[in-house]
């Protein structure tokens, strides 16, 4: 029996709908593994690029114990790149193109990573916000409708909350330490406050992936929705060691039982998209840079298998 | 500029997590050999102890069913319900059965 398209793209939003789990050989339509192509490759680059920002903070740590602690973090993130990776290519395609796409500038990664690390305190920011929103995003993806996505969501997020705790414990000690040292905190949360709420993508109302996503669980929650709780449980932690957000606008809404907080910069989220935030070459050049110095590694081994 | 394409093949790992359990599927890498595949899995699959053993085999050595052959394959286990204890009606007495 032949059917068509149209029938098997009713079927499979029926299953799919009915919150069944897809595999790699399933029947899928090429509207689904597009999305899905595009959202964990981007979600790999996402964590290689990641790196970056911390990675420049490894040798400047302020003891041996955060030294090691970072290096272990920063070691995750590039785990997580290669879980997502691994589960991309589940979709036929292969990983040197998508490496290629993000070494080339074709392909996005999360925006967030255009900033640039000043301080330490920044270690704590990032590990704090950046992965307390991460893990807000990646929680629902567990339950995602694409099997080896939603596999490696659950490796990644059992390893999230070890980074959040790392980030937030040097908020801590900061605080606790001298009228320098929490300026330093402070100014940390400044810049980072709002790249971090970005993190959850444009409002819904802007939103053009997202109703789709939706329908198809790959998407639970609204990018709004998401973005508000980051608020909710961000703020207390805040208030809990004495670092004040930098949002005038932010208030307790006995209503909605949660907090209202003022606009984001739209026009800067778009801006650093398109390429023009402060730290978008260095960041490609970097990897770059790191591909290219890895080049003979890659020939010398793949010569080396060769002969044996 | 350098070429991009490594063709490092792609390794399908297992991990067994502890004695006394299976190997178990986690994901792929990419190697240049078996022994690298093993190095890697490692670092990629074990940060944390989820291993005490690893297997790797190359991921085109793998002969997969196809989805399309479901019906074929695993419909007629379905008219065979007497595999199942339940099928058996026992009297209440009859215990430890
Ligand atoms: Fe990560
Ligand atoms: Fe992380």
């Amino acid at each position: 029996m032949v059917v068509s398209q149209e029938q098997l793209t009713k079927q499979f939003n029926a299953y799919v709908a009915d919150d069944k789990k897809i595999e790699p050989k399933d029947w899928m339509p090429d509207a689904y593994r597009k999305t899905l192509v595009r959202q964990i490759s981007q979600h790999a680059h996402s964590e290689i690029i990641g790196m970056l920002p911390e990675g420049a903070w490894i040798t400047r740590a302020p003891s041996l114990k955060r030294k090691a602690i970072l290096l272990a973090k920063v070691q995750d993130e590039a785990g997580h790149g290669l879980y997502l990776y691994s589960a991309c290519e589940t979709l036929g395609v292969e990983r040197d193109d998508l490496v290629a796409d993000l070494l080339s500038g074709k392909a996005k990664y999360s925006s967030i990573f255009n900033y640039p690390s000043k301080t330490w305190a920044d270690i704590g920011a990032i590990g704090w916000l950046v992965d307390g929103a991460a893990i807000m995003n990646q929680v629902p993806l567990c339950r995602c409708s694409y099997g080896p996505y939603a596999r490696a969501m659950v490796r990644v997020c059992k390893e999230e909350s070890f980074h959040q705790r790392q980030g937030y414990t040097i908020m801590m000690e900061l605080m606790k330490g001298t009228k320098e040292q929490r300026d330093m905190a402070q100014d940390a949360l400044n810049r980072w406050w709002w790249p971090s709420l970005m993190m959850f993508g444009p409002s819904d109302k802007d939103s053009k992936h997202s109703a789709q996503s939706m329908s198809w669980n790959i998407k639970r929650f609204s990018n709004d929705e998401l973005r508000q709780r980051m608020v909710d449980m961000t703020v207390p932690q805040a208030e809990l060691i004495g670092l004040k957000i930098p949002d005038p606008d932010l208030k307790w809404n006995e209503k909605k039982g949660g907090y209202d907080f003022g606009e984001i910069n739209w026009d800067e989220f778009y801006e650093v998209i398109a390429g023009n935030g402060p730290c978008n070459e260095e960041r490609l050049e970097a990897r770059n840079k790191a591909h290219d110095d890895g080049e003979w590694v890659r020939k010398a081994a793949m010569a080396y298998a060769e002969k044996h | 500029m350098s070429e991009k394409k490594n063709n490092w093949p792609l390794w399908e790992v297992f991990i067994r997590s502890r004695q006394g359990l299976g190997h178990r599927h986690v994901g792929s890498l990419h190697a240049a050999d078996a022994e690298m595949a093993i190095g890697n899995a490692r670092d990629v699959y074990t940060r944390r102890q989820e291993g005490v053993s690893i297997w790797v085999v190359p991921a085109e050595e793998i002969t997969a069913s196809s989805p399309d052959d479901s019906e074929a394959l695993y419909d007629p286990a379905n008219d065979k319900v007497y595999r199942h204890p339940t099928f058996f009606d026992l009297p209440d007495e009859v215990n430890h059965m």
